[in-house]
């Protein structure tokens, strides 16, 4: 083992290349397990899918824009909103910060991968064959039709009996898969991967916000996988879980869901959040304000979010008890965002911030979360809430949070990481142009979508009687959504232009503080030439902010660019989960066909349950141990334990 | 002629019922308080992006700011006890509201079961015996400034009661009895619609719940008890409709169609609604739902159905005596 500390002039870098480059080729695209490779591929996706659900929304949009309007019929309108929900909830808001997570994360900790690359590859390979199996369905016109929390008994074989919510059962079941290993992951990575001395309480936000959620996630998703198997065993066998007629019980079913719904929301903000609590401050040129009370309100929000899911179903007849502990919750679980809010204005007010297009996004996200925020205590309070749930009002609310607080928190991290990631800056002009068409086009929109529900319009109606007062509400949100999806149109221009022709970035074009900015861009296949030492939440700006400061109060200071080398095989340093103390040289795996050919073997065991073709699915299962067999099978190593 | 609903405006800030008033002015409140807090965060967004405008002048564009304050206040202030307070007095107003709503303060007027269809409703009003319960359906009448039972079910799917301009929703769950109450504190016709998403249809389940004074609420109670005016002598619309097989799915008292597929006709013109509570009910848009419901409402159970045009007539004619 070389633990020589070099600096990363003198660090051998063209040796470390050889041994973490995946090769060109099929084979190569297959088997890599590079944690860059893997992040933009979870990035293109899930943003592509971002582009379906927007061509759902479109075609709803223009059948809502007059009433009584019959450009789809009643059935294709509720497979497009069902998809549209399912998409954006679970194939888009989750994975796309997944996406960021994967790419960034080793880099901001100062780390060569994750803990699991190939789990890694796996989570992206489930989650890619999980949409393309969702995606089978409208080819067949059997597209999910009964809205994304899909309540029995409708949802059962009596009222829906086409393969519709099968392939919702099984879809999600075949999500699970993925969001299960890559939280597993996540977990692994924050506890035993950052560099020696990223303690605690110098962790990024950004790595708070997705650790938190992954916890999220291993608590509330086995909820949902079982929803699905009971969903899936009841429509196709008959077992009596949620249909009355047979001892069933429809509201087991929305308790399963939400148990994971609301957790759900965290999920898809939590790390959003913290992308914006890493730009602000590099925006407004200083720490951020109250980095620990963010951190640990980042924590709470997880926690408190355990104990809302019952807000999702006040109008069931619940006692009134229970009802005012949940709304007490609700309520509650607004203060840790409090906090974060004015957290990000004392950082802008005392600092001195700039507004290039990643902090015009992120000054855009905070306003966007305080209406999705305040929306969301509008519905926290039961009374109310039974007006106002399963109307537009929520529609708009969900809106707010997930385009507001999810996609503006999105692009947030595409503008400012793009350079990184690329190498090449987005052109500032047209992103100025995106953020604004984008903003207008959102807030003209989604806000009138508030009126028309507290004017008592319900959602998922495909038309709507004259005369309600609801036709000019629906034009302008139609007008508006239109100039939203123009905004997007504009991003994705962005991207394709400045790809070819944006500006070199160099290492730091933000001359921001994190560790990512110290390696090269884009970064080399081992990240960093030499394993960074930290003694401050910002590394690089430690020298020129005064030692009294949050930063660099010790007398140690951080060592970016002189450590250990370790240029054996793949390998990185495993270091302690509170203080980040050096604990062990961690052997990384590497390139396998395994991640792929399991998920493989797992798209025909469900492909096979789908359409009752049993001898497929069983075929499928036993590929599922084979493969599982090939991954596991004990190999010899040289030099090195195991990662 | 055909034209679906003629709707009528339905806010949840409306004050014409008892729960729904409460739940209005706490609307109310929200919708203000939230309007506050976007506009003092939007302004201290404003103003320190305006404030760097200023600074950015005197110091190097790139240099660190060395702030004087760690900002702390800040969060402490606007991130901690602000929101405390404001979300402390929501709390309060919520459970008071609904400690409020969770009872009439007197005893119900009457009782009424609905339960639900895709896509309508079937209302039952209970009386002392079976012979005196009422059934009708997509109207419920109640006497205005009383509180009246509401008793929820479902026969098939999961649907919601909804008459915003009176009060909130409650849930119509299949193997689950809901209970609640309402009371109309002004006369008129209020609409209502399903709340929740229950199939292709859920657009077009409407209800018009009609409030009047006492005396007349008691007279129409009474006038839906009585069988239906058809006469004795089987009338060759009453053949019309039975060949047609009307009757397979819809009940006429005191005749032998007993159905109980589609919403009772008994009393069937002296509804103001048909189809779900979606249409006017006049002859044009009766005879238009006869012939082509699945036009009108495709995926409703109400099939389209064949009838010869001077059959069709006659059995028009034949609804129209069913007052």
């Amino acid at each position: 083992m070389a633990v020589v500390p070099a600096t990363i002039e003198t660090a051998p870098v063209e040796r470390l290349r050889r041994i973490w480059e995946t090769p060109p080729g099929l084979r190569g695209t297959l088997t890599t397990v590079d944690h860059k490779t893997i992040g933009k591929r979870y990035l293109v996706t899930a943003f592509i899918f971002l582009l379906v659900g927007g061509v759902e929304a479109s075609i709803m949009r223009a059948q809502l824009a007059h009433s009584g309007l019959r450009l789809v019929s009643p059935g294709v309108y509720d497979q497009l909103f069902t998809l549209h929900g399912i998409t954006m909830i679970f194939w888009y808001a989750a994975p796309i910060l997944s996406g960021f997570s994967n790419y960034i994360w080793p880099l901001l900790m100062g780390s060569r991968d994750m803990a699991y690359p190939r789990v890694n590859a796996l989570s992206y390979w489930t989650f890619l064959a999980s949409g393309i199996f969702l995606y089978t369905s409208p080819f067949l016109g059997q597209a999910p039709n009964a809205g994304w929390f899909a309540y029995p008994p409708f949802t059962l074989t009596t009222y829906d009996p086409g393969l519709n919510m099968d392939f919702y059962a099984l879809g999600l079941l075949f999500l699970t898969v993925s969001t299960t290993v890559g939280a597993i992951n996540f977990i692994g990575t924050v506890t035993k991967m950052r560099a020696p001395g990223m303690s605690v309480n110098r962790m990024p936000i950004f790595m708070y916000g997705t650790m938190t959620t992954s916890f999220s996630v291993l608590f509330a998703l086995p909820s949902l996988s079982v929803a699905c198997v009971f969903l899936f065993l009841e429509r196709r066998f008959g077992f009596p879980f949620f249909d009355p007629a047979n001892g069933g019980q429809p509201l087991l079913w929305q308790h399963l869901f939400w148990i994971l719904g609301h957790p759900w929301v965290y999920i898809v903000v939590l790390p959003a959040m913290g992308i914006v609590s890493e730009v602000i401050p590099v925006f407004s040129r200083r720490p951020l304000v109250a980095h620990s009370l963010v951190a640990l309100s980042t924590v709470a929000t997880g926690i408190i979010g355990f104990g809302v899911w019952v807000h999702h179903m006040f109008a069931t007849g619940l006692p009134a008890l229970s009802m005012s502990f949940f709304s007490g919750a609700s309520v509650l679980i607004t203060i840790p965002s409090g906090i974060a809010v004015f957290a990000w204005i004392a950082t802008m007010w005392t600092g001195r911030p700039r507004f290039q297009t990643p902090m015009l996004f992120a000054t855009g996200f905070i306003a966007l979360f305080v209406i999705g925020g305040v929306s969301g205590v509008v519905t926290a309070a039961v009374p109310y809430d039974l007006q106002v749930t399963d109307t537009y009002f929520v529609v708009a609310h969900l809106h707010y949070v997930l385009i507001g607080i999810n996609l503006f928190g999105v692009l947030t991290g595409f503008y400012y990481w793009f350079p990184k990631i690329t190498g090449r800056m987005l052109d500032e002009r047209l992103g100025k142009w995106n953020f604004w068409v984008a903003f207008i086009g959102f807030n003209i929109g989604f806000f009138p979508m508030h009126i028309a529900g507290v004017l008592g319009m319900p959602r998922r109606i495909y038309t709507y009687p004259a005369g309600m007062g609801w036709d000019t509400i629906n034009l302008i949100t139609t007008i508006g959504s239109y100039i939203f999806a123009i905004g997007i149109l504009l991003f994705v221009v962005n991207v394709i232009v400045s790809l070819r022709r944006g500006a070199p970035a160099g290492p730091n074009p933000w001359d921001a503080g994190t560790l990512e900015w110290a390696t090269p861009s884009p970064p080399p296949p081992y990240n960093f030439a030499v394993i960074p030492t930290v003694r401050s939440s910002y590394p690089l700006w430690e020298d020129r902010l005064p030692p009294s400061g949050e930063t660099a109060r010790g007398e140690e200071r951080s060592s970016v660019f002189r450590g250990p080398v370790l240029d054996d095989k793949r390998e990185t340093l495993g270091t302690s989960p509170l203080e980040a103390d050096t604990m062990s040289v961690l052997r990384m795996p590497e390139d396998s066909p395994w991640p792929f050919l399991l998920t493989v073997a797992l798209a025909l065991v469900f492909y096979g349950a789908v359409f009752g073709v049993w001898w497929l699915a069983i075929a499928g299962a036993a590929g599922v141990l084979a493969t599982l067999a090939g991954w596991f099978w004990p190999r010899s190593l040289e030099g090195g334990a195991v990662a | 002629m055909g034209q679906m609903g003629q709707g009528h405006p339905a806010s949840t800030l409306a004050m014409h019922g008892v729960t729904g008033a409460s739940q209005a002015r706490l609307g109310w409140y929200l919708l203000v308080v939230s309007l506050v807090v976007v506009v003092v965060v939007c302004l201290l967004l404003g103003a320190s992006a305006w404030r760097a405008r200023r600074r950015r002048a005197a110091a190097e564009e790139r240099e660190l700011v060395h702030p004087g304050g760690s900002g702390l206040a800040w969060v402490m202030v606007g991130g901690i006890i602000v929101p405390a307070i404001v979300l402390t007095a929501t709390f309060v107003f919520t459970v008071a509201t609904l400690h409020a709503n969770a009872a009439p303060w007197r005893p119900p007027a009457a009782t009424i079961r609905v339960v639900g269809h895709q896509w309508w409703w079937e209302v039952h009003y209970v009386g002392g015996s079976p012979a005196a319960e009422v059934v009708t359906a997509n109207e419920i009448h109640v006497p205005v400034g009383e509180p009246v039972r509401l008793v929820l079910s479902s026969d098939d799917v999961i649907h919601s009661f909804w008459v915003p301009e009176i009060a909130g929703k409650m849930d119509l769950i299949p193997g689950k009895t809901n209970e609640t109450w309402i009371a109309a504190r002004d006369t008129g016709a209020y609409e209502g619609e399903c709340g929740e998403y229950c199939g292709v249809q859920h657009s077009h389940m409407h209800l018009r719940l009609i409030a009047e004074p006492p005396d007349r609420f008691a007279a129409w109670l009474a006038a839906q008890r009585r069988p239906a005016a058809t006469g004795t002598a089987p009338s060759a619309g009453a053949q019309a409709f039975f060949s047609a097989g009307c009757a397979s799915c819809h009940t006429i008292r005191g005749t032998r169609a007993g159905g109980r597929v589609g919403p009772d006709l008994t009393h069937l013109m002296s509804r103001r609604t048909i189809a779900g509570g979606t249409l006017e009910n006049t002859r044009g848009n009766l005879a238009a739902w006869v012939t082509d419901a699945q036009g009108l409402k495709p995926g409703a159970r109400m099939p389209t159905l064949a009838v010869q045009p001077d059959q069709f007539q006659q059995l028009l004619g034949y609804l129209e005596t069913l007052r």
